[in-house]
């Protein structure tokens, strides 16, 4: 073949190369079909791990018992001890190293969360004693009355 | 050329072409990754059981970053509420964050709407998250190949592989995805892996203080999630879209979309 034929060629060649070499480099060596094959599982394997690696900022009533023993068995009765601690005391990070002190959330808005009278009646929140928030006690902080573990009036 | 020559020149290329077909092979042989095929993760969600507090959002926002003020969230919880005469009216105000608080339902521009007690024939809530699809669509138009399905069934975003293109926001079905503000990537529930696979329960269903989430293994007939997707009445969202989601719903009906 002639000389104008194959210099075309070879620059597409070049730029094969090129680009495969480009790929070879950049593209992890992890990085391909996993198990869920091609059309689902295409991707970097080492990301799995990554995402396995990711920090945890709320660790659960077991590890508040680590420490705060006592106050969990005190509490195991109350009425809100289906609430896990951490909803209103906040994510416990790496407390007690990282924060102190934990922030306590004490806001009405937090205890209208479940205790805004609402019509629901096909769900649970029907059985849940309910207030007016616009008309029960407005502008006062619930915890000023109601013990906010064990809040029913009658039982204090 | 002769018919010998013919054949021993085909023989040739055969040979070389298909050498080199395997030397461009961009897959590469990988190791089995603590592969348990045991395992694949499934949630289940009881409506019933659901009050509508959104401590299941606010802990998901704090466990994964999401940031706290931007309208996006990787778990939200909707509110129906179906008239007497038929009508379905739905809310989720800041993907039920700070929780229902009000009779009013937040209609966006048309306002706040208030549903008479006495036209209320149903009312509940139903959470939402990723439904972690066996056959997720939004992988399967991911151009790059940074999102994908693990062995264990859960769908994840490589971010360093991201290039925000947005097809997956687009392709899943559910609307779980969504663009991350800070990081700018696709964003979306990871089913808490980091979480599962060190033992522990989703941020979403420790948080749920009714036990409406629950996360568990489909593969284990003896793991509480399984046993009531196998032996009691649950739905999944969008059946017909052929996804086949993995997180099953008790108390579904046909108003739910």
């Amino acid at each position: 073949m002639k000389n104008h034929v194959w210099r075309p060629l070879f620059v597409v060649i070049a730029i094969a190369i090129g680009i495969l070499l480009f790929r070879a480099f950049y593209v992890p060596s992890d990085f391909g079909s996993q198990e869920q094959g091609y059309t689902f599982g295409y991707h970097r394997l080492s990301n799995e791990q990554e995402w396995k690696d990711y920090p945890e900022k709320y660790k659960g009533n077991d590890y508040c018992n680590e420490c705060h023993d006592d106050k969990i068995e005190e509490l195991e009765s109350a009425h809100h001890s289906t609430i896990p601690c951490e909803n209103c005391h906040g994510a416990a990070f790496d407390h007690p190293d990282d924060p102190e002190k934990l922030t306590i959330d004490r806001s009405r808005e937090l205890c209208i969360r479940c205790h805004a009278k609402l019509t629901m009646p096909s769900s649970d929140r029907n059985d849940i004693p309910g207030i007016d928030p616009a008309k029960h006690n407005q502008g006062e902080e619930c915890s000023e009355c109601h013990n906010p573990h064990n809040p029913s009036l009658e039982d204090m | 050329m002769k018919r010998r020559d013919f054949l021993k020149n085909t023989a040739v290329f055969v040979a070389g072409a298909s050498v080199s077909v395997s030397a461009l092979d961009f897959i590469t042989p990988k190791e089995l990754f603590a592969a348990n095929p045991q395992l694949k993760w499934g949630f289940l969600v009881d409506t019933h059981k659901c009050v509508g507090c959104g401590f299941c959002v606010k802990a998901c926002k704090t466990e994964n970053d999401i940031p706290y003020e931007a309208n996006v969230t990787r778990t939200w919880v909707e509110r129906y509420v179906i008239k007497k005469d038929g009508d379905v009216v739905m809310d989720c105000p800041k993907g039920a964050r700070d929780g229902y608080t009000t009779k009013l339902l937040d209609q966006n521009h048309s306002g706040m709407l208030l549903v008479p007690e006495d036209e209320i024939a149903q009312a509940f809530f139903v959470p939402k998250l990723c439904n972690h699809c066996t056959t997720p669509a939004c992988v399967q138009v991911c151009p790059v190949g940074a999102t994908y399905q693990t062995a264990d069934g859960v769908v994840l975003v490589d971010r360093s592989w991201c290039i925000g293109c947005g097809y997956c926001i687009m392709g899943c079905p559910y609307g779980v995805r969504f663009f991350h503000p800070v990081e700018h990537v696709a964003d979306k529930c990871t089913f808490c892996y980091h979480r599962i696979s060190k033992g522990g329960d989703t941020a979403c269903a420790q948080a749920c203080p009714f036990d409406a989430r629950q996360i568990g293994n489909l593969k284990d007939p003896n793991d509480p999630v399984a046993q009531t997707v196998l032996n009691q009445r649950v739905g999944v969202l969008r059946d017909e879209y052929g996804t086949k989601p993995n997180v099953y719903y008790i108390g579904l009906n046909k108003e739910v979309r």
